[in-house]
């Protein structure tokens, strides 16, 4: 049955985070309102749906706001029920969420400290990256299948997914490298058909805008930095 | 068949204490494991080869680690007494303010703590800011799900073994009654519990641990 209520999403419109949900909700087949925000000039819609981080991706369901991308995915999954993203048995769902924390925490997180940082810093978060990536890469020979849900994507894949059309943008940014595709052949061939999928190809941000908007980031952040170490 | 259930932790890991009491909540036999970190076992190497930490949990030769994972699985493996709400709303929120007293508050009491006193007033502000938000979701309930203990409850328990002892080696109080009315109240109940309070590990040992911790912190800020 159909749940009744609208479904709005309030994101930003280079954020991997709300990127995640629109996947989710298209992969389920959920019609949404989407709103864009400005994050850095917020609505006081965005201050009231969450007041703890005033950030997006926000989900508005049945007039309720859930904030947190990763926690969004697992209640989109629990709401609606078709086209699974997380598996039924109790231990490969503990699986998939150690997964997703550990693509947030350590593949992600890693590769946007590589960019915006310099000097010692950034050699030792490309360091970093790097040995995320190595064990994401095992991970996934390890599972063996098309993607690290199995034959479709699934609760970790999406988490991961933004390294598929952001990572390569990161590395010309910060003129860092991090995916070898000769020492990371699994991690590639999974970009690949990940992108290949209709829904996660579909309605993608501009190379060339995501590319000025991270170029700006990484001098603002370098330069924040620099303000810190001087004051 | 009968289960095969095992726990790796420390003597003082807030995070293993998560699934020593969501395992006792539950009624579940268990074989413990404790670690010393500075010489991690060829066990807990291979169950967390990632990592290399505790708490990890072992069922029937199956590593699950991260403990709020871990709760997630015990909750979904043993169903009775559940911990989360059924409701999914409900449990987006619980999951919200675990991750929130992990990310935020946890690491702004933490900054607080280590604090050359020239700092000390603005980490106070942002720590005491984000124990207020948690304050806001206990008001009208005894514990953090209703009447009976949860997982927000475990999630939070660190509160209430080890914010009390931070405030003794600071000598600053930080979640005093009249602040923190509903969170005051929330640790008496939750250190009262039964199954909770025979549990905690020996105070002057954390005092020593969290004292030693402390003066590494503050040590290298002399000048040279």
């Amino acid at each position: 049955m159909e749940e009744t209520g609208g479904v709005k999403l309030l994101g930003f419109w280079v954020s991997p985070f709300a990127q995640r949900v629109k996947w989710a909700l298209k992969l389920k087949g959920v019609q949404y309102e989407y709103i864009e925000e400005d994050i850095y000039n917020k609505s006081p819609l965005l201050s009231k749906l969450n007041p703890v981080y005033g950030m997006v991706p926000v989900l508005v369901h049945n007039g309720k706001p859930i904030s947190e991308s990763i926690i969004i995915l697992e209640y989109i999954d629990e709401v609606w029920k078709q086209a699974p993203l997380l598996p039924q048995d109790p231990y490969e769902r503990a699986q998939a969420r150690f997964w997703a924390k550990f693509a947030e925490e350590k593949v992600r997180q890693s590769v946007w400290e590589a960019m915006c940082s310099s000097g010692e810093e950034k050699q030792k978060a490309v360091k970093s990256a790097v040995e995320a990536f190595e064990e994401f890469e095992k991970e996934l020979k390890r599972r063996g299948t098309k993607f690290f849900g199995g034959e479709t994507i699934g609760f970790v894949d999406i988490v991961a997914g933004c390294i598929s059309y952001q990572l390569a943008l990161h590395e010309e940014v910060g003129s860092i490298k991090i995916l070898d595709s000769s020492k990371f052949p699994a991690i590639s061939e999974w970009i690949k058909n990940f992108l290949n999928h209709p829904l996660i190809n579909e309605g993608l941000p501009q190379k060339d805008q995501m590319f000025a908007y991270f170029s700006k980031r990484s001098k603002e952040i370098a330069s924040q930095k620099m303000s810190h170490k001087t004051a | 068949m009968a289960e095969e259930v095992k726990l790796f932790r420390t003597w003082s890991s807030p995070y293993a204490l998560r699934i020593v009491w969501a395992l006792k909540l539950k009624g579940i036999e268990y074989e413990t494991i404790f670690e010393d970190l500075t010489n991690k076992s060829p066990s807990l190497l291979q169950y967390n080869p990632i990592h290399g930490k505790v708490p990890v949990l072992v069922h029937d030769g199956k590593p699950v680690c991260e403990s709020l994972v871990i709760l997630e699985y015990v909750d979904e493996t043993w169903k009775h007494n559940p911990l989360l709400p059924q409701d999914p709303y409900e449990k987006s929120m619980a999951r919200f303010w675990a991750n929130f007293g992990d990310d935020k508050l946890m690491k702004s009491i933490w900054q607080l703590f280590i604090a050359h006193e020239k700092d000390q007033d603005v980490a106070a502000v942002a720590a005491l800011e984000n124990l207020k938000l948690v304050e806001e979701q206990l008001k009208g309930k005894k514990f953090f799900h209703g009447e009976t203990i949860g997982y927000l409850d475990l999630a939070f328990g660190w509160i209430a073994n080890i914010v009390s002892i931070l405030e003794e080696i600071m000598s600053l109080k930080l979640v005093d009654g009249e602040r923190f009315p509903h969170l005051s109240s929330w640790i008496q109940h939750f250190m009262d519990a039964p199954v909770i309070r025979d549990c905690w590990p020996p105070r002057d040992k954390m005092i020593i641990k969290f004292q030693v911790m402390r003066e590494n912190y503050l040590a290298p800020a002399t000048p040279k």
